[in-house]
């Protein structure tokens, strides 16, 4: 029997500047021990639909149109308390960040026993020994401890277990999971997915898998539904689908991931809906002074960094304990390198990049940079020029730029700060920026939250560039958006590589994507540099157990379909 | 936890030291007591002995070591005016203004959280938006004028509750209460509102914006996936969390209620020691001023510290 039936759901959000459709005449069923993957870019409507399911729409939107039926009893159009009745009995829901999906001032214990409770009726004790089985179920250690802790003592990993836990608490028939791994390490990430998979066979639940992710798709899911802009452009098996797409968003999605087995000249860009942005290589490397480096000597060599961040402070400092977040790591970066930092959360990628480029002061080691200590603040005209010569772009383009600030003063900034440029020259410089980037001249009168997360990353990347610098930081560049927009970024990024002659320290968690980039990579493991190897070594023959893990864990993306690829 | 406590108690201690320095600075900086307490017709004999007897002709160190070891035993000098021990004078007229702020508090704090509560739960509701149109006037009117208006309502035109003074109180050996009788707490009611008001609506707006916040979390969302009851989500889960920033402000409040009684217990003479404060400022009687000055600080030093334990015993995150 079909566990879910979504028959032309049609989700409005009235407003008063019309009617904003966020899904329209979109189907899909769940079969019992399914696994449907619905996938799709930011704001293509696929968490709407798991929010319309569980009857939680944020006001005002509503569902205008179609039926969603489970086991074939109408639920759309229930009402609050029947829907209460169904959520967290029958349907249960995963939210993304196991950070903030867990009520910090509650032991997890209460929180499970909470919903046991309510769902079964069951006493104290009975409840407790059933959180106690969730918990160990869900691959927790220890159950009967972790109960009477609170969710700020769990790891990310954990609390996503925890979440899981918390969904299983009635036995529910579908779980619809919310982005359930996009907060996660590769290696938790893998965990939680191989768990959701052994529900959805062991149990016979039937999953919605909500994720903008094609390697989780490709590796997870059993059929898969592509959504754009609110309709859905094509559904049917993962490998049909991933294989041998139809529809044309499909095909240039797909081509728009980054493959984690061979290396591509560019990103193919998703051409679909006109979506494609200039970006004036050729108007910028024209008007760009280099500076000549001798190709054989390092350009920025780092000696012995070593980094503590104090725990817990005490009143005595011998009482005070240390995390050791970058652990006597020493490497050299040649002119014109992409040079690629890799590791989970915590191995203090990072912390590397901040303390290159003095956001934090060092404990112990030098930073050497065309021949030149820079890591001396009482030095301060080698460190002017070292900071006009070095340029960073963040990982999330929402909190990196000022919100108060308007573009103009943002991509100013550093030219001002510098003293390069000032008056009509400057303001000159930065619409010519904004034009280069492909955002246009009138860009710079306006404020971030006009953008969108791309344009967002070209401002920053706009404001990178404004002081003609020979070294990029990328932490995380592209790690906050959507495959076409990271496809965008980062041909631009080895747009800047290729034509400047730039040198970066490429910062990711992402393999494929580092594997694209790369020209040589350095593991790091809780503040250590464990292996160092060109990319294409690195990933054919790893040294390290470590790196052979990672590797293992990455998605491997083998049924994709590789129409469209510049090989 | 222990070192937490013990670190903030002796942060404690340091404000007092401060704050007791600033007290004391008073008696050299603000005018010269010997003037204001002989009269006219003084010879300079009269000027020395008293000046000897009030030990201001010792060294200002010495002055000011002596003056913190006598506040230490609870001897706050003397009253230059009335001539009798400040101590005395003030634990007469402590038991009226403790009194009357703990009463306000309690009216702030009672409605303010559950009047903030029933905004943010039924934000979009009628009777919602009534409360937050009438609180906005409730602070904009100054204190005294609400003070008035009420007196004329319940006193002059209904005659329900006094418009002055504390009613009959009962003598528990140093401590006069109004708690006791009928009179008392009738006394109570007005001046208790009057000077809570402004705080039981700034609280209630904290209340109600801090809670919209929180029914915005993830956790709150994941809660009502779970298939929550309501009442549940909102008072076993949103209300907690919405304390923790409330508790600070709400503190600092509870400080100024008794440090600001002074209008309140001008309007209704009532007999605290806020009455006294404004007597002494009249007449430069410093020791007065400066034991009123350290009285309040003595308190906001502790309702701060109440707040930080308070803060530990509400988030685990600070525990560990």
């Amino acid at each position: 029997m079909t566990l879910l039936d979504i028959q032309n759901l049609t989700v409005e959000y009235p407003s008063r500047h019309g009617v904003f459709k966020a899904v329209s005449g979109a189907s899909l069923t769940v079969e019992p021990g399914e696994i449907h993957g619905l996938v799709g870019e930011s704001g293509a409507g696929k968490s709407t639909i798991g929010a319309a399911i569980m009857g939680l729409l944020e006001r005002p939107g509503h569902i205008a149109g179609g039926t969603i039926a489970f086991k074939s009893d109408l639920i759309s159009g229930l009402d609050a308390v029947a829907m209460q009745d169904l959520r967290g009995k029958k349907i249960s829901m995963i939210f993304q960040d196991p950070l903030t999906s867990l009520n910090p001032l509650l032991t997890v214990g209460e929180q499970l026993m909470e919903t046991i409770s309510l769902h079964l009726g069951l006493s104290q004790n009975a409840a407790q020994q059933r959180a106690t089985a969730l918990l160990e179920r869900v691959g927790i250690p220890d159950p009967a401890l972790r109960l009477r802790q609170y969710p700020h003592q769990y790891s990310g990993g954990m609390r996503q277990r925890v979440v899981i836990a918390l969904a299983l608490c009635s036995e529910p028939d579908v779980i619809i999971a919310d982005e359930p791994t996009t907060a996660l390490d590769v290696a938790v990430q893998a965990q939680i997915l191989d768990l959701i998979k052994d529900l959805a066979r062991e149990r016979q639940v039937g999953v919605i898998l909500v994720t903008h992710d094609m390697g989780v798709i490709a590796d997870t899911t059993d059929r898969v539904t592509v959504m754009y802009r609110g309709e859905v452009v094509e559904s049917g098996t993962t490998a049909q689908v991933m294989g041998a797409p139809n529809h044309a968003y499909t095909k240039s999605l797909i081509a728009a991931v980054p493959r984690p087995q061979v290396k591509l000249k560019r990103f193919s860009q998703i051409s679909y809906g006109g979506r494609e942005t200039r970006f004036a290589i050729e108007d910028i490397a024209r008007n760009w002074t280099r500076v000549e480096t001798q190709a054989d000597t390092p350009l920025l060599s780092v000696r012995n960094l070593e980094k503590r961040f104090p725990i817990a402070k005490s009143i005595f400092p011998g009482h005070s304990t240390y995390l050791t977040a970058v652990d006597d790591v020493s490497f050299d970066i040649m002119p014109g390198e992409v040079f690629g930092v890799v590791g989970e959360s915590g191995s203090g990628k990072s912390t590397v990049a901040r303390l290159i480029s003095g956001l934090y002061p060092l404990d112990k080691g030098t930073v050497e940079f065309a021949g030149q200590i820079v890591s001396d603040p009482r030095d301060k005209a080698a460190v002017m020029q070292f900071r006009r010569d070095i340029q960073m772009i963040f990982q999330d383009p929402y909190s990196s730029l000022n919100p108060r600030m308007r573009v103009l003063d943002i991509i100013a900034e550093p030219i001002r700060h510098h003293k390069i440029l000032s008056g009509s020259a400057l303001t000159k410089r930065v619409h010519e920026l904004l034009e280069q980037v492909g955002l246009g001249a009138a860009a710079a009168a306006k404020f971030p939250h006009e953008f969108s997360g791309g344009q967002r990353q070209r401002i920053s990347i706009a404001r990178a560039l404004a002081t003609q610098p020979r070294f990029l930081i990328c932490d995380e560049p592209t790690s906050a958006l959507d495959v076409s927009i990271q496809a965008q970024i980062l041909n631009i990024l080895k747009d800047l590589q290729d034509h400047l002659g730039l040198t970066m320290l490429f910062i990711s968690h992402d393999l494929p994507v580092v594997r694209q980039m790369c020209d040589r990579v350095a593991v790091m493991q809780k503040g250590r540099l464990l292996e160092l190897q060109d990319t294409e070594t690195l990933f054919a023959a790893p040294q390290t157990d470590y790196t052979k893990e990672l590797l293992t864990l990455m998605p491997h993306l083998e049924g994709l379909s590789d129409e469209g690829l510049d090989i | 936890m222990f070192s937490f406590l013990i670190r903030r108690v002796l942060q404690a201690g340091l404000v007092l030291l401060i704050v007791g320095f600033v007290a004391f600075s008073m008696f050299n900086f603000v005018g010269d007591p010997i003037d204001n307490m002989l009269g006219t017709e003084r010879t300079q004999a009269d000027i020395d002995r008293l000046r000897t007897q009030l030990g201001l002709d010792q060294p200002f160190v010495v002055q000011y070591w002596k003056f913190l070891a006598n506040a230490v035993e609870g001897n706050l000098g003397v009253s230059y005016r009335q001539g009798r021990p400040v101590a005395e004078i003030i634990a007469e007229r402590a038991p009226a203004t403790l009194e009357l702020a703990t009463v306000s508090a309690l009216f702030a704090v009672g409605v303010g959280v559950l009047l903030g509560i029933y905004t943010a739960i039924r934000r979009d509701g009628l009777v919602s938006h009534i409360i937050m149109s009438v609180s906005l006037i409730g602070v904009s009117l100054p204190t005294f004028l609400i003070g008035i208006l009420l007196i004329y309502l319940f006193s002059v035109e209904l005659d329900w509750l006094p418009s002055f003074g504390r009613g009959e109180v009962t003598d528990l050996g140093g401590w006069t209460t109004g708690f006791l009788t009928t009179s008392g707490l009738k006394a109570l009611i007005l001046p208790g509102i009057t000077l809570g008001l402004f705080q039981m609506t700034l609280i209630m707006r904290l209340v109600r914006s801090e809670m919209l916040e929180v029914l915005r979390q993830d956790y709150i969302r994941f809660a009502r996936a779970r298939g929550l009851s309501e009442k549940a989500i909102n008072f076993r889960h949103a209300l907690k969390n919405t304390l923790v920033p409330v508790i600070t402000v709400t503190g600092l409040q509870l400080g100024s209620i008794i440090a600001f009684a002074i209008i309140t217990e001008t309007v209704f003479q009532w007999p605290g020691v806020g009455l006294l404060f404004i007597n002494a400022v009249q007449f430069v009687d410093i020791p007065v001023m400066a034991a009123y000055l350290m009285l309040i600080s003595v308190m906001f030093v502790a309702i701060n510290l109440i707040v930080d334990i308070l803060y530990v015993a509400i988030d685990p995150r600070l525990r560990s």
